[in-house]
């Protein structure tokens, strides 16, 4: 992956990149006497894949939770595109552009692949309740959204499962699904837990093309992963978080290298093979 | 036998199976679809109910002209409920309505009101209207329901209950096929996916507990005028779980379902009623006195129905309109 944007963005926490699309300034939360979070300073480069690592407790789900209104900090301010979302609700969150996917995965069981489909897209007339009754007032636009859903849907090689019950896909179907979804409401940045959690070897390289593909197409992508190999692939740039705090940036390969991340993930597991070996 | 089979007739289609559909209708938009656990429809009902009686009474409106203080009633007692629970999870919804319903009941039977509410009496004659409205095919006979004859005033409510049945029903099948419905149902499924999506749970959470309070509310309003009489007795927690028994009973999450469920629902129960009671009646066939006899058979019967209910939830439990394929994947 190029890295051009990045060149000359120094290798230290917390640094300032050329183009923020998000923009986090003293984080804080915590649970009783734990501080989960303390992110001081972090910014996120606009049509990059920046990935979030850190081993397990490190406050990575926190954090997402935090920026995407599932959770409120104790302080802290965020910007999204220059606007404030420090205290914003999920719904205004998505709706101004970040749309993230959750670790456990959240298929709507009981409706329709192509239900939990059109739900992704966002701004539907239909939607309000003095229009809902009346269907000429929604038809078309329902129309273009079922289109644009089977599009991403054939995509994503849902396609055959168009008509099944959410609940009936297998996980790393569900993922798929999940990430369609997503699409449908034409985030400008996308924001995955662990995406290749669960997944089967095979699903997991096209569910690597999606996202890169993600980028290809103008969206920002921000994703928490455990899975090394999938860093190493597609981001473009790592942060790197321990008990709250942002200990390390850089591209992948310098974090590979890198003594504090090592002692960090090693604190924690003695014998993990991280897959960094760079 | 003919005249056992007519009194379960009338009892699927009389007024109290009108009042617990319109009530179930409600409720279905509540649990059904958004998967709001409101365990005080009873308290929309008596909401309602006392909507009509009271201007009525108290201020001689005309009972047409309470129609609106239903609607406005029911959306404020949604509200009070909702504004503080619908932001958290959805049990202390469940144990607010039931405490809220409750609370209702007991402010409407204090004889300190006795002037305002008529106290546990509660209010009679409100619907000089409602009689003075009956069309003139009506008028001045009773209609025969095989052998069970209905009296003018009694067909009239019947007649404009089931219009409410068909109205609100159509308003619900016209919301759920829409986006909007959709959004609705994704809520149930799970609302931290429809925010992550960008709709605003909140709203929508709030929007159906309005609208189903409503429809509850005129369960109510069709309930009082029908027993020309709205007192607190008709409102006690069972009529919230005879409500749920109908919307499982018909099928969760369906449009036919509550009304298909209340009339089976109110058939059994009527059929079961005159059936035991000709059983222990000292005349004809007459079961031994040992198993029940004219002063207990009613307890026998809702036991009966209880019955029936578990063996329903155990083989059918996607209830008779029900999807099975989707109750596979039920989440609660």
């Amino acid at each position: 992956m190029s890295a051009e944007p990045f060149a000359d963005v120094p290798r230290e926490p917390g640094s300032a990149k050329p183009d923020s699309i998000l923009i986090a300034d003293s984080v804080r939360r915590s649970f009783g006497g734990l501080v989960a979070v303390d992110v001081s300073h972090m910014e996120v480069q606009r049509n990059s894949i920046t990935a979030l690592i850190g081993p397990n407790g490190a406050g990575k789900t926190t954090f997402f939770n935090l920026l995407t209104g599932f959770d409120e900090p104790d302080t802290g301010t965020w910007h999204f595109n220059g606007h404030s979302m420090s205290g914003a609700s999920p719904y205004k969150a998505a709706r101004r552009g970040m749309v993230r996917t959750f670790q456990l995965t959240k298929s709507l069981n009981r409706m329709t692949v192509l239900e939990n489909m059109r739900l992704g897209a966002t701004g539907q007339s239909g939607e309000r309740l003095w229009a809902a009754p009346f269907k000429f007032l929604w038809r078309e636009e329902e129309a273009e959204i079922t289109r644009r859903a089977d599009e991403l849907l054939a995509r994503f090689r849902l396609d055959h499962m168009r008509d099944e019950f959410g609940g009936s896909l297998s996980g790393g179907q569900r993922k798929l699904l999940e990430l369609a979804r997503v699409l449908m409401g034409k985030p400008e940045m996308v924001m995955l837990d662990e995406p290749m959690a669960g997944v089967n070897p095979a699903l997991k390289q096209s569910l690597l093309a999606h996202v890169k593909g993600l980028k290809d197409e103008g969206h920002t992508v921000l994703f928490v992963e455990h899975d090394m190999d999938m860093v190493h692939e597609i981001a473009d740039w790592v942060i790197v978080m321990a008990e709250g705090q942002i200990i390390a940036e850089g591209p992948p390969a310098f974090i590979g290298a890198n003594q504090e991340v090592i002692d960090a993930y090693l604190g924690a597991h003695q014998h993990a093979d991280l897959g960094l070996g760079a | 036998m003919s005249q056992i089979l007519s009194n379960g007739l009338y009892g699927a289609i009389g007024v109290t199976a009108i009042a617990y559909c319109l009530a179930a209708i409600g409720l279905n938009i509540h649990f059904g679809y958004t998967g709001l656990l409101n365990f005080g429809q009873a308290g929309f009902a008596l909401v309602g109910g006392y909507a009509v009686a009271m201007p009525v009474m108290n201020w001689q409106w005309s009972i047409w002209a309470t129609i609106p203080v239903v609607i406005i009633a029911s959306t404020v007692f949604a509200l009070l409920l909702g504004i503080p629970t619908l932001r958290l999870r959805s049990d202390y919804l469940a144990i607010v309505t039931i405490a809220a319903a409750e609370i209702l009941r007991l402010l409407v039977s204090t004889p300190k009101l006795d002037n305002v509410t008529g106290a546990s009496d509660g209010i009679n004659s409100f619907t000089n209207d409602i009689q003075n409205s009956i069309p003139g095919f009506l008028r001045g006979r009773s209609v025969p329901l095989w052998e069970k004859q209905i009296s003018e005033y009694e067909m009239w409510v019947i007649m404009l209950g089931w219009f409410l049945v068909v109205v609100f029903s159509l308003a619900v099948w016209a919301l759920m096929r829409s986006p909007w419905g959709r959004v609705v149902r994704s809520i149930r499924e799970d609302e931290d996916a429809a925010r992550s999506l960008g709709k605003n749970v909140f709203a929508y959470k709030m929007t159906s507990l309005i609208l189903g309070g409503i429809v509850g509310g005129f369960g109510g309003a069709i309930l009082v005028i029908g027993q020309r009489n709205a007192s607190p007795g008709s409102f006690q927690t069972q009529f919230t779980f005879l409500t749920y028994a109908i919307v499982v009973l018909g099928g969760v999450g369906k449009v036919k379902g509550p009304i298909i469920g209340a009339m089976i629902f109110w058939f059994i129960i009527s059929f079961s009623d005159s059936l035991l009671a000709d059983w222990t009646d000292r005349t004809g066939f007459q079961l031994p006195t040992w198993v029940m006899d004219s002063s207990n058979f009613s307890f026998f019967r809702w036991i009966l129905v209880g019955g029936g209910l578990v063996l329903l939830v155990i083989f059918r439990p996607q209830g008779i309109f029900g999807n099975r394929k989707e109750q596979v994947f039920d989440v609660r």
